[in-house]
Formats: structure tokens, sequence, C-alpha cells
């Protein structure tokens, strides 16, 4: 069914009505010079259109990448673990907090987990659950004291140190603090390899910056510090 | 009442007066196909459009139910699968239908590939095909993340992790990617809007874009040796031969597309009936961690490839592989758009095809097996085979209970039984001296961890007393061979 009467191309060009003939000033308005004025207004109008467009991208634009402006310290905050006496002297313990910055619908994501190695009574390590290959969760064997990830092998030494695998770096390791007799570490972020708030390397167990006694002295301070 | 033929004739012209989409139809069915082109190898692009149609109709369904928010989504499923009627049957067909999906789309790029119908004039057509393809991966990427459960939560966390390995913007783009500066509700909702409006808007544009190419260049001919394709005079070449041998589109290849669109639907119904919808696995509950994440089917080789790259090498082969992959199919076309399009006159053509098929069936085998992966409860779960233990001394025993209880099972496997992230240790006594083993279980090295500081001096002695006994087949056990001609503190180290 293709009847070529229906395309409008095809249809005579006179209309078949006199009232429907074109009145001189429709005639006029169709001319040559009003089609470039036209044209120029045309043009006009789409210029303003791409002003209004512009304008109307800023926000949208501030809405897209909004939490990828952010800095670190908008996100970070001290997390506390649990009281000390909950980490046995010598023993890796597994532990969980949950996210300083949630939204509404974030559920069971919004928890975390890590591993706190309490080396003696002041020092500790606290390592992203995160393996520094590609993020899977690692697991703290405590037999042959090793972390070892189920994704594709990576092993980690007890102090967080590579050990064998694909991971070019040991664990993220989260920076802490001992508060009001409470173990506490700086988080907020997925450790990853951007990520100043996790991306550390592993501490020496005696660096005088790992005493958790020297960093209570200046609490604000430390708090801004990786930032 | 009048005749109905008649009648639908009326409403046909009515319709078409005001649209004219009848006549555009029937001037598309009845587009002159070259005879040869009426083939069944011509079936699959067609194919992956019907897939496409079954997608969005399922799709649909499914989105009607979910709910994609992160503390509800994998309940949502859950309801989906065991309270809905028929819900399990639905999902099943989404899943099973985005298998087939990537299955047909790869099938259709060889097709054209070795039919050469990527040569001029239609090279804008395969530049559109390759961003369908990767449209349609990425359609699969964000599918496995709607199906939120273990694996999507840290398969989510491996694409954050290979993103932040880009340099400079690494941090934002992480940020991007989750919407937020964790995994959370945020980075599953803007996984659903890529994956219920974005994508699928720009795969429905491009799919239309791409059926105008084809329709406005004329199916690609069957490629004969010897009819080689010039700038010059190939649309005229073209235009004669689909003078002399043109048949209508429909019926005369159509009835061969719709065979195959049916035979593939039911094959689809037939899986989703039979094998089940995927998953969901266990919550996403971050702090579960008792899990061992793997990505879906197609996804499989790169989780593989992952595994292998030496250290040094993985950040600039993670930030050049899409370059290196994606370049090449972008410039095939306008690198050989004339020549040949038969494949009997094109070897580096076959040859491309077959070493990425092997490659690609290779590391996606590894990637069902995992090799490389620690076996975590093989320790503790794994016993010892019986014929291990038999005969040997109190000492040797005592090695045993070492060799289990440190986890060496977790990547050495006994008697067949456990890891193969390192070699078995059937015989690991005809290849190392009692010093080597002593070596490589305190020191590491070769993949292996150092276990100096898990084990005391007595079981170590302990440990490699009783590998010393792992001979395979009763085959003679390594020795040293400076060890008779120059005797330490009087004697032999190794021999004994």
């Amino acid at each position: 069914m293709s009847d070529p009467k229906h395309t409008h191309h095809e249809i005579a060009a006179e209309a078949t009505d006199p009232r429907w003939q074109a009145t001189p000033a429709e005639v006029a308005a169709a001319a040559p010079a009003a089609t470039s004025r036209r044209s120029f207004l045309f043009k006009l109008a789409v210029g303003l259109n791409g002003l209004v467009g512009a304008v109307f991208a800023v926000p949208i634009l501030g809405y897209l990448i909004g939490p990828a402006t952010k800095k670190d310290a908008d996100f970070n905050s001290w997390v506390k673990l649990g009281s000390l006496d909950e980490f046995p002297v010598g023993k890796t313990h597994f532990a969980e907090y949950v996210n300083p910055v949630v939204s509404p619908s974030d559920g069971e994501t919004a928890k975390i987990a890590c591993w706190v190695r309490r080396i003696d009574a002041n020092s500790f390590q606290v390592f992203a659950v995160n393996c520094a290959h590609l993020g899977c969760p690692v697991r703290w064997f405590e037999q042959s004291r090793l972390f070892l990830c189920p994704c594709h092998g990576g092993a980690y030494y007890e102090d967080g140190s590579r050990a064998s695998g694909p991971p070019m770096r040991g664990l993220f390791e989260y920076q802490h603090r001992v508060h009001n007799g409470a173990l506490e570490i700086l988080a907020g972020q997925l450790p990853t390899f951007s990520n100043e708030a996790c991306n550390r390397k592993p501490q020496k167990p005696n660096a005088p910056e790992n005493n958790p006694l020297r960093v209570l002295a200046d609490d604000d301070a430390a708090g801004r510090r990786d930032a | 009442m009048k005749n109905p033929v008649e009648l639908g004739k009326k409403l046909r012209a009515w319709i078409d007066l005001r649209t004219g989409l009848v006549q555009q139809a029937e001037e598309m069915a009845d587009h002159p196909t070259p005879s040869s082109a009426a083939s069944w190898w011509y079936v699959f692009g067609s194919g992956a459009m019907v897939l496409l149609g079954l997608q969005v109709v399922t799709g649909i369904l499914l989105a009607m139910v979910y709910s994609p928010s992160a503390s509800n989504a994998w309940a949502s499923l859950q309801f989906i699968n065991h309270n809905l009627p028929l819900g399990w049957y639905l999902r099943a067909l989404h899943g099973w239908g985005s298998d087939f999906m990537i299955a047909i789309v790869l099938i259709h790029l060889v097709q054209v590939f070795l039919f050469g119908a990527y040569k001029f004039p239609r090279e804008l057509t395969w530049v559109v095909g390759v961003f369908l393809l990767l449209l349609t991966l990425a359609m699969a990427f964000t599918g496995q993340v709607m199906r939120f459960d273990t694996d999507a939560y840290w398969g989510i966390g491996i694409g954050a992790s290979i993103t932040s390995s880009v340099p400079l913007v690494g941090k934002p783009l992480v940020r991007l990617l989750l919407g937020g500066p964790i995994i959370g509700g945020a980075t599953l909702s803007h996984f659903f809007a890529l994956h219920v409006f974005v994508i699928p808007g720009a795969l429905l544009g491009l799919v239309g874009l791409h059926l105008l190419m084809v329709l406005r260049l004329g199916i690609n001919e069957w490629p004969m040796p010897g009819r080689i394709v010039r700038r010059a005079d190939y649309r005229q070449n073209y235009a004669a031969l689909t003078r002399k041998t043109g048949v209508a589109f429909a019926p005369n290849a159509a009835w061969k597309d719709a065979v195959f669109a049916a035979a593939m639907i039911l094959a689809v119904m037939a899986c989703a009936w039979f094998f089940g919808p995927f998953g969901p696995s266990g919550q996403p509950d971050p702090t579960i961690i008792q899990t061992a994440p793997h990505p879906d089917f197609f996804f499989l080789w790169i989780y593989a490839v992952l595994a292998f790259l030496p250290p040094q090498l993985e950040i600039p082969f993670l930030l050049a592989a899409p370059a290196l992959i994606v370049l090449p199919l972008l410039l095939l076309p306008f690198l050989a758009g004339e020549g040949e399009k038969h494949w009997s006159r094109r070897p580096v053509a076959i040859l491309v095809v077959t070493l990425v098929a092997v490659t690609l069936g290779i590391f996606t085998n590894l990637g069902l097996h995992t090799p490389w992966s620690p076996v975590m409860d093989a320790w503790s779960s794994a016993a010892i085979p019986a014929r291990y233990v038999k005969d040997r001394t109190p000492l040797e025993r005592r090695g045993a209970l070492v060799f289990q209880d440190k986890q060496c099972r977790d990547c050495h496997s006994i008697g067949g039984i456990g890891g193969r992230r390192g070699p078995a240790l059937d015989d690991i006594a005809t290849r190392m001296t009692v010093d080597q083993m002593v070596r490589q279980v305190l020191q590491g090295g070769g993949n292996m961890p150092a276990y100096g500081k898990a084990l005391s001096p007595a079981e170590t002695t302990a440990l490699t007393a009783y590998l010393r006994t792992l001979n395979g087949n009763h085959l003679a056990p390594a020795v040293n061979p400076a060890a008779g001609i120059e005797p330490v503190n009087g004697t032999h180290p190794v021999a004994q």
C-alpha cells in the first residue's frame, strides 16, 4: 500500500479554494530581504540559547561532579574502633565501624571492616581490609601470620608489608590514635591508590610518629594532618 | 459490517497519510539485497537487535519491582526470586538474555570482520558497531552491579581500584564512579541510572543509526576472491550486482532472520527455565569478608589477566590496554578500507581472529579455575591423604601437622587436594634438598612468602623432615652433589 498521492510534495501547488490564496502581506513576508533579517534573528536566538544552555549547565555540572571536587577533610574524621582492651596485645583483630559519612540508602554498605594489629601496649597498626592490588577483602591467617587475598593471591606479612603476589605495595594503613582509652582511626573513604587518607606506606612499628601517645598531644593538628 | 480486509487497508492508508511510516516500512522490507547475502551467515545483526528488545522488555518488568537502593536491593532481588510468581524466571531471562546478547554481538563482529564488510563505504557502520559492542559490555558490567551482592560490591571495588590508578585525576574519577567516598547507596543509584537510562538510550540511538546505514549502503555482498574493493568503483559495482542479482529483503532474507530470532529466544527461554537466574550470592555487607569475588563470565578473562601481570607492568597496562584494544578496532576500516574481502585472501585476518579467540578462551578458562588464588580453607578442610602419613616417624608426622596447621595447603596441593598457587609438593623431596627447603620456607622467594617469623626452629625441623618423605613414586631424593666432596663439620648435610 504505497500511494504516491499521499506525499505532500506530489500535490499541485495552487490552492483550489480562493479563500486559501496567499495575502500580499504573507507574500511580502516571504521575500528574500525579510528572510535575511530573520536568519539574523535566528542566529541571534541560537546564540541566546547557547548562552542560556551554558548558564544552565554550570549548576548541573556542579551537581554531577560535586562529590568529586570535595577535599579529603570533608569525608575523613576520627572514628572509634573500640576500647583498648578489645584488642589483645600481640594479636591481629578484625574490627568494623560505620563510615562517618553516610547516605540514607547506604544500608549495610555503610559498615566498613579493617584489621587491627596490637604490637604492644602502646603501638598499633590498622590495615584496610582492601587488598592493595584491586581492593578485594584480605583475610588474616593467625598461624602463618599472613594476610591472604582471595582474588589474585596477594599475600602480606603481619606488619602489612608485601609478601608476594601481584600487589605492588603493602596494605593500606589507616592513621590511628588512642583517645579516651579507645582506639580511633582517621577514616571515611574507600582506600585506593588515589586516596591520601589511607595511602600511606606501612609504618615501622617503632617509628616515633607511630606512637599514639605522641599523637595524643596534638589531637586537632593530627586530625587535619593528612586531610 | 464491511469486509475486515478492506477495513484493514483503510486503516493502513489513514495511518500512512499521517505518518508516512507504512510506506517507509514497506520500502525497507523491499530494499534489494544481493541474492548471495540472503544467507544464514547474515542473521547475527538482527539477532542481536532482537535480544536487545528482549532485554528492554524484561528489564522494564524487573525495574517495576527492583529497588535500586543499597539498603534494599539485595532483599528485593530475593523477593523477586522467591516471592513474586515467576519473578525468578524474569530474572533468569534477563540474565541469560544478557549472556546471549554479548555472545551474538561478538559473533556478529567476527562475521563482519571476516567478510570484509567494514571496508568502503561501510567504515562508519563498523565504527558505530564498535561503540555498540562497548555499550553492550557496559550494560553487562552495570547489570552485574544491579545484582547487588558480594560479587557486585567487591566488583565495584575492583573497578574503583583500577580507576584510582589513573594519574592526576584518579581521585575525582573514583568519587564520580562511586558517587561519593565509599561504595554505598549513591554508587548503586549511579549505576542504576547508567544501566536503565543512559546506556540503553545511547544503545537504542546508535542501533537506529547502524540500521539506517545498512539500509542506505545496502547489505554487504557475499565476498568473492578477486572482487577487490576500490573507492573509485565499488558503489558502481555493488549497484550493478544488486541490479542483476538483487532480491527483496523480505521475504528472501528476512525469513532466515526470523527463524534465527525465534530459535534464539527459545534458547534463552530454555536456559532461563532450566538453569534459573544468576544469584544473588551473599548480601553486600562489607564486613562479611569470607568471600572470593568473581566477575561474570564475559569479564573473567580480564580477571585472569590481572592475576598474571607483573606488578610493575600492571598500572601501565591498565591505562594503555583500553586504548590498545579499542583503537585498532576503530582504525581498522580506515587502514584497510580497500582490497580483498574474502577470508581466503586475508590470512592476517584469520590469524588475528584465531589468536584473539584462543587468548580470550585460555584466559576465560583460567578465570573459571583461578589457579592463582589460595584455597582459603584447604588447611582446615582438606585432610592429608592417609598414604602421605603412613609409615612416617613421629617427627615426620609432627611435620605433617605443621604443614597443615601453617596453611601450607592453601597454596600447595598434596595428593591433588589443596591450592595451586605454588607447586604441588607430592615429590618435593626429589627436587629440593633439606637445606634448600629450609631456605625456601624461612626466606621465601619466587612468589612464596617467608615463614621465618611464623615457624619455630622445632617446627621447621619437623616440617622439612616431613617434606623430605614426599618423594613421589619412590623416586631418588635430591642430593647436594657437593656434599660428598666436602663434608661440612664432618657430616653430610643432606645425604641421610
